[in-house]
């Protein structure tokens, strides 16, 4: 039964690994930090990855389930990698009525279904509730920064220069 | 220990400090319906069907989880409780695949057996008929998510008396699902033990041990009981079902 997994992602070579250890010795490697601790390893990693999980679970000595209970319960916590950018697409009422549903077609028809990757890796698409942004819409979090008023045209010319077809 | 004396549909009856409503009601012979509830796990309110109403308060109040208080007046059994809990049962049984007829627990099923009482015998609502996983990936027993009511049975037995935690709840809203460990196949987890506790707790069908055809599944959770006061008081009795 004892886990036989002993490190975090092999792909792991730089000093993200510590930055996590330091989040968790932060709290003591209290369980009760887990939401804590699971969002500096979603900032550090970009998403969770089983080994990741696995890994907490065991620092914080809880169990696997319940650390992947905690992370598939909130949105802000991604289970798979995120593409090169990131498009969050507010769909608050204010931005909704001022014409998120013609970014979300944009971004659906040329990249991906709202809340998965694009194939080639390069864009994730996510609708999102309101941001508290309601003066900018219809706003958009591209790769952490709120753009305003965002037509379809200028959505366009964004997917144009980050060379999506 | 102090006593609380209070008045249950018409009946006086009392209970220790502490103890719930629930608890006091069924010993006094007084059934109120349930799903979530087993006697010797920590109580969760999550199926709502013991509601009841309590003079004086506006609010229904979940039987299992509210102490007695002295001079308190429930009801159990109105109108409004009634139209309430058929409400609950018809949502949970569309909203996933519920087929009696070719399930192992027909005729021994608590959801069953509550629809009947409740005289469910039709669902106002559209069935979601959501595409749902069978595992059967373990040795002895299997998991039909389509049958499942998320009632937790399984997450607390599994946690408070095997103490193994394999199982818990992923996802949230109509996507929640019973998982084992890191989402894996119930047969590779790491952690389970094969000890069959969450079997016997399921109130429907969506635990089973393999092998079992339509309406064969037994399930017995006297064990629960006898653990438990095994655990806590030092004593070994069996108990009746409760």
């Amino acid at each position: 039964m004892p886990d036989s997994t002993t490190a975090a992602p092999p792909s792991v070579r730089d000093n993200r690994e510590k930055m996590l250890e330091r989040a968790m010795s932060r709290h003591q490697y209290s369980g009760d930090a887990l939401i804590e601790v699971l969002h500096a390893a979603q900032e550090l990693y970009g998403y969770l990855s089983p080994p990741l999980l696995r890994m907490i679970a065991r620092k914080l000595k809880l169990p696997p389930s319940r650390v992947l209970g905690v992370a598939t319960f909130y949105h802000f916590f991604s289970l798979k990698p995120k593409g090169e950018h990131f498009f969050q697409v507010c769909t608050g009422t204010a931005c909704y009525v001022a014409g998120a549903p013609a970014l979300i077609e944009v971004l659906e028809r040329r990249c991906c279904k709202s809340g998965a990757t694009s194939p080639d890796g390069k864009v994730t698409v996510q609708a999102v509730r309101c941001i508290g942004s309601c003066g900018l819409a219809p706003a958009v979090i591209y790769d952490g920064r709120i753009l305003a008023r965002v037509t379809p045209d200028q959505l366009n010319q964004e997917l144009d220069r980050i060379g999506v077809p | 220990m102090s006593v609380k004396t209070l008045t249950i549909d018409g009946r006086p009856v009392t209970g220790r400090a502490g103890e719930t409503i629930f608890n006091v009601a069924w010993d006094n012979g007084i059934r109120i319906p349930r799903l979530c509830h087993v006697g010797g796990l920590t109580d969760v309110g999550a199926c709502r069907l013991c509601l009841v109403e309590i003079e004086g308060q506006n609010r229904l109040a979940a039987a299992c989880l509210t102490p007695v208080e002295e001079g308190m007046v429930v009801r159990t059994q109105t109108d409004r409780l009634r139209e309430h809990r058929r409400l609950l049962v018809e949502l949970l049984l569309a909203e996933r695949n519920h087929v009696c007829s070719v399930c192992v627990m027909n005729g021994a099923c608590e959801l069953q057996d509550l629809a009947a009482e409740l005289g469910v015998d039709h669902v106002r609502l559209r069935y979601l008929h959501p595409k749902l996983e069978v595992d059967t990936s373990h040795e002895r027993f299997g998991m039909d998510h389509n049958r499942c009511v998320l009632c937790t049975r399984c997450v607390r037995v599994c946690d408070e008396v095997e103490g193994a935690h394999t199982k818990d709840v992923a996802g949230r809203g109509t996507l929640s699902r019973i998982i084992h460990d890191l989402d894996q196949p119930w047969g590779e987890s790491d952690t389970c033990t094969g000890c069959g506790k969450c079997v016997h707790v399921c109130p429907t069908g969506a635990l089973f041990t393999k092998g079992k055809s339509v309406m064969e599944m037994i399930k017995d959770r006297r064990f629960l009981k006898y653990i438990v006061t095994a655990r806590e008081r030092r004593q070994w009795i069996l108990q009746e079902e409760k």
